[in-house]
């Protein structure tokens, strides 16, 4: 089917004296890896031969916490697995309990749900752009980057009080309605941030030195995309249409307009540009929920302890803003779950890592990392 | 309310016919309350109701299933549907097989997931699952095989390259081998590590399994949460007792 | 008593500029290190403590903030880490997983970055907030100004006339 992997652990197969090849160890602590990722490269002079990442620097049992607690008390344990896009571990969280259990959310939930999940998925790629523009050095974009995160993060704490471990879902629908005068506050940060997102593109999107050091880095195939598992905006810079938020629609989605936005070449270029236009749409999106906002409950009618049926097991992805979290849910009728596994877009993205490294630079393997948009605590949880 | 036809009645005649005229119009009461506080709840939008609890239902009908049983007799355990998902059940010897003609002839091109889980009361005892996406029309499927300690799986890994860590994670995390799998290690424990912690006898707090990290600053029997203060400045030398 | 006095001054001196210019490492671990990205960004802005210039080589750093949950896998690290970092250093524990173990009683977390290096400021919160990662970093300074020297390099006992 495939050729042989040529990715061993043996020591005498990474390290050869008869070529002029270098085993070099690239993390875990280092400013470029995004987290405590390492990676055992072979280098030949500055070209990477081979890459080998090792995980695990983050893993904190979280799978197993899981199966200690009821439904509504793993809600904070999902956050801090992906823990710059809090909301939408959240949401993929209650989604599956909430298919488990039979449970339908009411629609302002919905609605406020919706609003949540996209601006946080505008946070998380203002992270993203901030890391992976100042590791390939472009230092500016992180302080604007982050000064329109800072908006974003007040209202989410004066929603539910949290900045970044939000814990603002539960399941069967939102467990706070919106307090006075969010929805106007909201409508302030919708109205200016597409020009702010125009002041990134200007320093980024036409600038010579970005383009040397994005274009071309990193082509990622699509067959050799979908081979590794790989979603979200990596699949979707490189030509493959897949977005589970128009596939697959949940809470507001199939109510509201907006754009998935696709590129052909695959290369870390267009990957930025994929999640540049995707800020913009989720943009849209929160302009439109906000002006449907439907009035009504925001929690479902559940019982008091909330019980898994027996011998039941659900799967719920949702499209975060790393590709496609997905939670497995096994109940056995009791109110913690058998057994609760993620599916970390993280996890399946970082997989293709050593495919996009091969040939190229050190340094274009340091624009690989950002462009793969790991979180490790997603990878590792 | 109709006049209903007195019917011929159970009661003894006499005295007991008005209690029971008394007995039916208050059933008749009753009922009419059931069916109006039915249909009041049917009225009701869904999450004012009380949840719609999903069931198992068999899905040997449908055209996916019935393509699979044709193209790999045997291989077919089980075919069912929960809560919207497709769900089959296959033997370890059908597994290769089936996902190839999944992926190639019903273009379940993208490898969603592959995790375990451990029913220790359930004989063999883990349970692979296998999750598959259809980039079309984004349907998944979800295939299970049971398997033990013993037994080995054979891997996805010359259909999906993407099944090597999710492979090497359920290994690491249940102890599950895979047959043929290029670099079958630990992935989120470190090197040595002896034990399985997603399995329902390995508690959380950790125990020592012979191999931990610093052996010579944890006591025998104690994990990273047993051992108090801070085991790299507290711990005797060798002789002190 | 012309001893204690210079000594005093000098070390006063060597504390105002110890403090005025930490410089920390680069080492987030987990959630808490986006918090501590936070504190450099133009709002919380940790550039007004001195503080700004995160290195990323332990040998050029004096400053450890443990951000993040620190593993059975990570430790040995943190300590080659700690142990690479020239005197003086100071660490500060962000969070509540660095203190405690945080949330995660699990068999693959450190109950406490103070199992594998000495802390000097504890920062609870998870995450804490960025004010109070300032919070943990002016308590530090206070810490710094209280130090000591001992009467001690020739340099100094020159300068106070006890030998030539």
């Amino acid at each position: 089917m495939i050729d042989e992997p040529k990715i061993t652990t043996e020591p005498d197969r990474l390290f050869s004296s008869e070529e002029e090849e270098m085993e070099l160890n690239f993390g875990p602590q280092h400013p470029s890896t995004h987290g405590v990722l390492r990676l055992k490269l072979r280098v030949d002079g500055e070209r990477v031969v081979e890459c080998y990442p090792i995980i695990g620097y983050l893993h904190r049992g979280t799978e197993k916490l899981f199966e200690l607690h009821p439904f509504f008390q793993n809600v904070p344990h999902t956050d801090r697995m992906d823990y710059v896009a809090a909301a939408t571990n959240n949401l993929a969280y209650v989604g599956a309990v909430e298919k488990l259990v039979g449970l339908t959310v009411p629609p302002r939930a919905r609605y406020i749900r919706t609003i949540l999940s996209e601006l946080q998925r505008i946070s998380s790629h203002l992270v993203w752009l901030a890391t992976h523009a100042i590791d390939i050095g472009a230092m500016t974009p992180f302080f604007y980057c982050f000064r329109e995160r800072e908006m974003i993060l007040d209202l989410f704490e004066q929603y539910c009080g949290a900045r970044l471990t939000l814990n603002c879902m539960r399941p069967g629908g939102q467990p706070y309605d919106l307090p006075v005068g969010w929805v106007d506050r909201c409508r302030e940060f919708v109205a200016l941030f597409p020009g702010r997102v125009d002041e990134y593109e200007e320093l980024l999107t036409e600038n010579r030195i970005w383009k040397r050091r994005t274009v071309g880095v990193g082509v990622l195939p699509p067959e050799v995309a979908l081979d590794y598992g790989v979603t979200g905006p990596m699949l979707r810079a490189s030509g493959v249409a897949m977005d589970l938020r128009k596939d697959a629609p949940y809470e507001a989605y199939d109510e509201v307009d907006f754009e998935i936005a696709v590129r052909e070449n695959g290369d870390t270029y267009d990957r930025y540009l994929v999640r540049v236009e995707e800020m913009r749409q989720a943009n849209r999106i929160v302009a439109q929920c906000l002006d449907r906002l439907p009035e009504g409950p925001i929690m479902a009618k559940r019982p008091r302890v909330l019980k898994a049926p027996q011998n039941s097991e659900a799967y719920f992805a949702i499209e975060g803003p790393k590709g496609e979290l997905g939670f497995y849910l096994v109940g056995d009728g009791t109110p913690q779950p058998w057994r609760c596994h993620v599916r970390p877009p993280s996890f399946m993205n970082l997989q293709s890592l050593p495919e996009l490294a091969e040939g190229h630079l050190i340094a274009d393997l340091v624009a690989l990392i950002g462009t793969t948009d790991i979180v490790l605590g997603e990878v590792d949880r | 309310m109709t006049d209903e036809p007195k019917g011929p009645s159970t009661a003894p005649e006499g005295a007991g016919a008005e209690e029971d005229e008394a007995a039916r119009a208050r059933r008749e009461a009753l009922e009419k309350a059931q069916a109006a506080k039915a249909a009041a709840e049917a009225a009701k939008p869904p999450w004012e109701r009380d949840a719609a609890t999903p069931e198992w239902s068999d899905a040997a009908g449908d055209p996916l299933v019935a393509a699979l049983a044709e193209e790999h007799p045997g291989a077919l355990e089980q075919a069912r549907r929960f809560a919207g998902d497709l769900v089959l059940d296959l033997s370890l010897d059908g597994l290769r097989a089936v996902v190839t003609s999944l992926k190639e002839h019903h273009d379940y091109t993208l490898l969603v997931d592959i995790c375990g889980a451990d029913y220790p009361e359930r004989e063999p005892r883990f349970d692979v699952v296998y999750h598959l996406r259809r980039v079309a029309d984004a349907a998944v499927v979800r295939l299970h095989v049971k398997t033990d300690e013993a037994t080995e799986v054979p891997s996805l890994t010359p259909v999906f390259r993407g099944a090597n860590w999710p492979e090497r994670e359920v290994y690491d995390m249940f102890g599950v081998h895979f047959a043929d799998h290029p670099d079958m290690t630990r992935i989120l424990m470190w090197e040595g590590f002896n034990g399985h912690p997603l399995r329902k006898d390995f508690p959380v707090e950790g125990v020592d399994t012979g191999s931990a990290i610093y052996p010579e600053f944890y006591e025998k029997g104690e994990g990273p949460v047993e051992k108090a203060g801070t085991g790299w400045l507290v711990k005797e030398e060798e002789g002190d007792g | 008593m012309q001893n204690q006095v210079l000594t005093t001054t000098y070390d006063k001196i060597v504390n105002w500029a110890r403090r005025s210019a930490l410089w920390p490492m680069q080492f987030g671990l987990a959630c808490c290190a986006i918090e501590m990205m936070a504190v450099l960004d133009p709002r919380h802005d940790m550039s007004r403590f001195g503080a700004e210039v995160f290195r990323a080589s332990p040998r050029q750093s004096d400053l450890m903030i443990v951000a993040g949950t620190v593993t059975e896998k990570m430790a040995p690290i943190v300590r080659r880490l700690w142990d690479q970092m020239p005197e003086p250093k100071w660490a500060i524990a962000m969070g509540a997983c660095a203190t405690c173990g945080g949330p995660y009683r699990t068999y693959a977390v450190t109950q406490g970055v103070d199992r594998v290096i000495p802390v000097d400021v504890y920062v609870p919160g998870c995450p804490p907030r960025p004010e109070a990662l300032l919070w943990g970093l002016l308590h530090l300074q206070r810490k710094i100004d209280r130090m000591r020297t001992k009467p001690g390099p020739e340099a100094v006992r020159q300068v106070v006339g006890e030998t030539a």
